[in-house]
């Protein structure tokens, strides 16, 4: 097991180095520096234009710049935004626990539809619910966000108005943030009202984050189920004159869960990425649409900063993923 | 085969919860205005700030020494009663105004009115490298040296607590337009030094001490600012207990928020938008002719464009309706100044070329070009408040030219690549335009088309440089009447339509949706957002 921790471990430093790597270049191919983003149709002096670039390091050759940020990045240091100088650490730790509240949802959400979803599907194989149900699921897989977030709120909210277009809470409610997570700040708040307009701005984004993850499990569940449905044991439990309920309940999903289990730890990366058209569509104020805005405007230690926490948070869950199920089946120790 | 219970029971439990907080009731608005603003503030002090977007969020926290008037480019008092100008041009003396209040936070309790060491401060921040606040948050007043001031401004001095003299080293008109900028704010000397004794100097542009209609409340990053109305304010107290900027970056987005009343007020709707936000009778809508100008400009130092009479053909060859029909789709106004009509100065008399394919081949003809030529025609990559599509603006202009001979290439770069190779003058024929900062014509005639900014790099794109026009626009900054002025600039706008430097094409329309209960709401020509005087029914 020991081995395996470190074979495992010792992936992560080429990943690191890949992503500092990429999200370094890849924000430098994209034409326009942050300071000529900035300005205008009026121009700026040559003068004060290699000022500000000397004041940002950009005057420096490439390979020079990457090394000094590695460096940075090394001792901890990820940088301070060039729009509103705050340090990029700061920032992301301000904006983080509103894009964790979102993403929990969604994966909650996900795996409370998706999975009955795939075990009816997997128990009524090759009806027209079944097919209906996998229909509905690779549509849902293949959902462009953005078109779904503005559907989801033309009907629900503009046309029903049974939900609030976007934000995270009404404007009346006034919460100090404590924890950043408006769910548990609203709660302790002495405003009653709070925690359910906080729920109420939850429900549209939960659902347009949460829907290709649904799906995703929703398929992964299903076949896991046929698979095991299949098997001896399945048969001699229904020879046993067990339940429906039971068979499937019990004896069945138990044994499909452990792909599923994987499957939704894996969307984790899929959540962080759905995550940036989401937020932008619900104005939901998380890392998604700061990340998107530093694009915008070229701020690059925002966006290597913000890329790399994210990677890495990644990496964390994806490492745990990979000990769990090195724990929970021996056979991949090896 | 049954549908095994506990799927159902998860089920049942997700819809039903969701049903039953979908039930709960909407809340009310109380006097509180919502205003869907569109973007993320740099932070709250527009002496460093860049964007409409960050001037927007500090309007309502501050106040300048002369104001722009609500729903206009007039100057008025402001935190200076009155001000004189000195015979010579160059001193201009401001009284100021007593009884002022600055506003209180956690860490401060102002302990004196405003006066003389506030303004002091404000300006010797941007100005003097000494000054202990000038490198704090970054260092840069893009703004007060954009508008010139360290090479224009002599001295600054307080002749006692209620009058301060700013002496310039040379006349300028403009100068008091300047004034009432945003980067021209009064912040708090006293605040400034409570912070610097508690080591958190950076907190004067984050958490503001103002003078202003409003006091800052909070700012939950990314996702609100809250205001209210600060009861010791000098002005017209405002009719609304908060303000809120609720930041919604996508219009699609904010027009559904508005329309759903979770917002009152929302900036740049898409014009696709336009007819049904006029069709809805919760909402109404105001517009406005911006004060901005969108032009094709011809590299006067390439040639054919050298000669003045190719210029005028294309002038007469482009059908400007069509444009503005096709890609402003009623928002926006023909141009044939390079100022808007909203401005003063803008000389009426003249007519812009008609549309005359069959004059303009004459003219190539007479210019020694009949068969036309190739050039170049450049496209922004993005829409800007001036110009909705310059791809598509390109493309009917390139018909039009293909019809009389021409043959335009449309070309686009990276928007700060483009902007930088323009400036530098690689193009023949470039879509550019500009807003206004100050509402002076000054802000246009020399930034775009004066002798000085023609030079490789400036903001005059067409790289013109007519003595005589140039003349009279460098006259007129150091005249301060008016009437005077205007004399002056209504002869330039003569020359430059007979020279034709460029193809002006519109001054574009800004709307601004807002739900019905709105009153009270004077729209800005700078285009930005200020809610002084809003009431709510």
């Amino acid at each position: 097991m020991f081995r395996f921790i470190i074979k495992r471990a010792s992936l992560i430093i080429p990943t690191f180095l890949g992503v500092t790597f990429l999200s370094f270049m890849l924000i430098r191919l994209v034409p326009g520096d942050p300071i000529e983003v900035r300005v205008g149709e009026r121009g700026i002096s040559p003068e004060r234009l290699a000022e500000l670039r000397h004041e940002y390091g950009l005057d420096q050759p490439l390979w020079k710049q990457f090394l000094d940020y590695e460096g940075d990045v090394v001792t901890g240091n990820l940088g301070v935004s060039v729009v509103t100088k705050e340090t990029v650490w700061n920032e992301f730790t301000t904006l983080f626990p509103a894009t964790l509240e979102l993403a929990l949802a969604a994966i909650v959400f996900a795996t409370a539809i998706g999975l009955p979803l795939g075990v009816i599907a997997a128990v009524r194989r090759g009806s027209p619910l079944d097919y209906g149900l996998m229909g509905v699921s690779v549509t849902g897989a293949s959902m462009p966000i953005f078109w779904w977030g503005l559907m989801l709120i033309l009907i629900f909210s503009v046309s029903l108005g049974w939900t609030p277009v976007s934000g995270r809470i009404s404007a009346q409610y006034y919460i100090e943030p404590t924890t950043g997570f408006l769910l548990i700040d609203s709660l302790m708040s002495d405003d009653e009202g709070a925690f359910w307009s906080a729920l109420r701005y939850l429900i549209l984004p939960t659902v347009v984050l949460g829907t290709i993850p649904l799906a995703v499990i929703a398929r992964m569940t299903r076949s896991a189920m046929l698979e095991v449905l299949n098997e001896d044991y399945i048969r001699t439990a229904r020879a046993k004159g067990l339940s429906v309920a039971r068979v499937v309940g019990v004896h069945a999903l138990r044994n499909a869960l452990i792909p599923v289990v994987t499957v939704i730890g894996l969307q984790v990366g899929a959540l962080l990425s759905g995550a940036i058209l989401t937020e932008r569509i619900f104005s939901w104020p998380g890392v998604g649409s700061w990340l998107l805005a530093s694009i915008e405007r070229r701020d690059y230690p925002v966006l290597q900063g913000g890329v790399l926490l994210i990677a890495s948070l990644v990496m964390l869950v994806n490492f745990s993923v990979d000990l769990t199920y090195g724990l929970l089946n021996p056979r991949i120790r090896r | 085969m049954r549908v095994p219970n506990f799927a159902a029971a998860c089920a049942l439990l997700v819809f039903g919860t969701a049903a039953g907080i979908a039930a709960a009731p909407t809340e009310a608005a109380a006097k509180t205005l919502v205003y869907c603003s569109e973007g993320s503030p740099e932070n709250f002090n527009p002496q460093i700030n860049t964007t409409g977007t960050s001037f927007d969020a500090s309007k309502p926290i501050y106040n300048r020494l002369v104001e722009f008037k609500l729903g206009s480019t007039e100057v008025g008092p402001g935190l200076a009663e009155s001000w004189t100008v000195s015979p010579d041009g160059k001193t201009f003396t401001f009284k100021l105004r007593k009884g002022v209040k600055w506003q209180s936070n956690a860490n401060f309790k102002p302990t004196r009115d405003f006066d003389a060491d506030d303004v002091l401060f404000s300006f010797n921040r941007m100005w003097k490298d000494d000054n202990p606040y000038h490198k704090v948050s970054g260092g840069a007043y893009d703004y007060f040296s954009d508008m010139s001031m360290p090479a224009l401004l002599e001295s600054i001095d307080k002749v006692d607590a209620y009058t301060v003299k700013f002496v310039l080293k040379e006349p300028q008109a403009p100068f008091i337009a300047n004034m009432a900028m945003d980067f021209a704010t009064i912040l708090s000397g006293e605040y400034a030094d409570v912070l610097l004794k508690k080591g958190k100097p950076e907190l004067i542009d984050q958490d503001p001490i103002g003078t202003g209609p409003f006091s800052f409340v909070q700012y939950q990053k990314d996702a609100t600012i809250r205001y209210k109305a600060f009861p010791g304010y000098w002005g017209k107290k405002p009719k609304i207990d908060g303000l809120v900027f609720s930041i919604t970056k996508d219009p699609a987005v904010r027009l559904a928020k508005l329309r759903a009343n979770e917002c009152q007020i929302i900036p740049f709707p898409n014009l696709a938008d336009l007819p049904s936000i006029k069709e809805d009778k919760s909402l109404t809508m105001q517009s406005q002719a911006g004060l901005n100008i969108g032009y094709m400009a011809f590299n006067t130092q390439k040639k054919p464009f050298d000669d003045k009479r190719v210029r005028q053909a294309i002038n007469m060859a482009i059908d400007k309706k069509a444009i503005l029909d096709a890609v402003y789709q009623g928002a926006g106004t023909p141009a044939k100044n390079l100022i808007p009509p909203t401005m003063w100065s803008y000389n009426d008399t003249i007519k812009d070329y008609p549309y005359d394919p069959a004059a303009a081949k004459k003219l190539l003809a007479e210019a020694g070009v009949p068969d036309g030529f190739e050039t170049d025609l450049w496209a922004m990559p993005v829409q800007r408040p001036y110009n909705p599509n310059a791809k598509r603006i390109g493309e009917l202009m390139q018909s039009d030219l293909a019809k009389i001979g021409i043959k335009a290439n449309i070309v686009s770069f990276e928007w700060g690549e483009y902007r930088k190779r323009a400036q530098a003058g690689e193009h023949q024929m470039a879509q550019l335009g500009w807003t206004g900062d100050n509402g002076d014509p000054d802000n246009f005639f020399n930034v775009l088309a004066g002798c000085t900014s023609a030079r490789a790099g400036g903001s005059n794109i067409a790289k013109w440089c007519n003595k005589d026009f140039d003349k009279l626009v460098t006259d007129a900054v150091k005249i301060s009447d008016q009437k005077e002025r205007a004399k002056l600039y209504s002869q330039a706008q003569v020359i430059m339509h007979d020279e034709a430097p460029f193809f002006l094409i519109a001054h574009s329309q800004v709307f601004l949706p807002m739900r019905k209960e709105v009153t009270g709401y004077k729209m800005s020509p700078f285009g930005t957002h200020q809610f002084d005087e809003v009431e709510l029914k």
